[in-house]
């Protein structure tokens, strides 16, 4: 068992699961993600598994379980950077990651929250594919 | 390669199989490292959960699996879970899925039966049995 660090940019609380995550792990960060959602006020959480290579059902229902927490908060929980080998196989187990979203990558993810990454100057990256770049918190048809 | 085994207790033993397999299948493409990892999380867990503990015996044989064609330098892996549980009463609606009894039984059995290339399941009041194959 170990605590995932949580980083805050702007009012989005960022964590990074790394390696081979236990169910304690999992369970411990969903309390600290509450906890911390409240004390930052925040208005999102960000939470990126692209060092993970095993989402197991356990693993995705505690996710569920974060982004249902703090959505009962009022914040909003993104799930970023699935591997293409964990989405295929969570899809061909019929497993998902109940209320969440999901974007590619962190970067994307925070776009979601109207917070962009500029290049030299340039226009953030997400802006003229439209994926999120008017409506910070776009719904699904 | 003869067989190992890993005993299951508690959940950290969870991340002990999986150590294990990454060591035993370095090599392994993502898609059947992730696959077999999922299969030995699955199952692992329903040995705790619903076994009360019991074991898993890993084997990695060359060649090709129950009802797989051959392919140049294919290797099976399989893995066998036993524990001394109750037993499932009710096989078909767990391998079914979406009967979650105790926290996803049936997701995990009937996921892992999905994934894995050969599947086979014995549960009696005295024990379950769960074998698998996977290429890896």
């Amino acid at each position: 068992m170990s605590r995932v660090p949580i980083l805050r940019i702007a009012d989005v609380l960022v964590v990074t699961v790394n390696g081979d995550i236990d169910d304690a792990t999992v369970t411990l960060l969903g309390d600290d993600l509450a906890a911390a959602t409240r004390r930052a006020a925040a208005r999102g959480v960000l939470i990126d598994v692209s060092a993970l290579d095993v989402v197991d059902s356990f693993v995705a229902r505690a996710l569920g379980d974060v982004a249902r927490t703090v959505s009962a908060m009022g914040a909003d929980a993104v799930v970023t950077g699935l591997r293409p080998a964990v989405a295929m196989t969570l899809v061909e187990m019929g497993v998902t990651i109940p209320g969440t979203r999901s974007a590619l990558n962190a970067e994307r993810g925070l776009a979601m929250f109207g917070i962009t990454v500029a290049r030299d100057g340039a226009a953030p990256a997400h802006g003229p594919r439209g994926d999120g770049g008017g409506d910070p918190w776009p719904r699904r048809p | 390669m003869a067989p190992e085994t890993v005993t299951l207790r508690t959940r950290p033993d969870l991340g002990r199989l999986r150590a294990r397999l990454r060591e035993l299948v370095p090599d392994a493409n993502a898609f059947d490292l992730t696959r077999a990892l999922t299969v030995a999380s699955e199952l692992g867990r329903n040995c705790l959960e619903h076994g009360g503990g019991g074991r898993c015996e890993l084997e990695l044989r060359a060649g090709p699996g129950p009802g797989l064609g051959a392919v140049p330098g294919v290797r099976t892996l399989r893995l066998r879970f036993v524990d001394a549980g109750p037993g499932i009463a009710d096989l078909d609606a767990a391998l079914a899925g979406g009967r979650s009894t105790r926290g996803g039984l049936g997701l995990g059995l009937g996921g892992s039966r999905r994934l894995a290339d050969d599947f086979r399941i014995e549960s009696t009041p005295a024990g379950t049995c769960v074998t698998v194959a996977l290429r890896c």
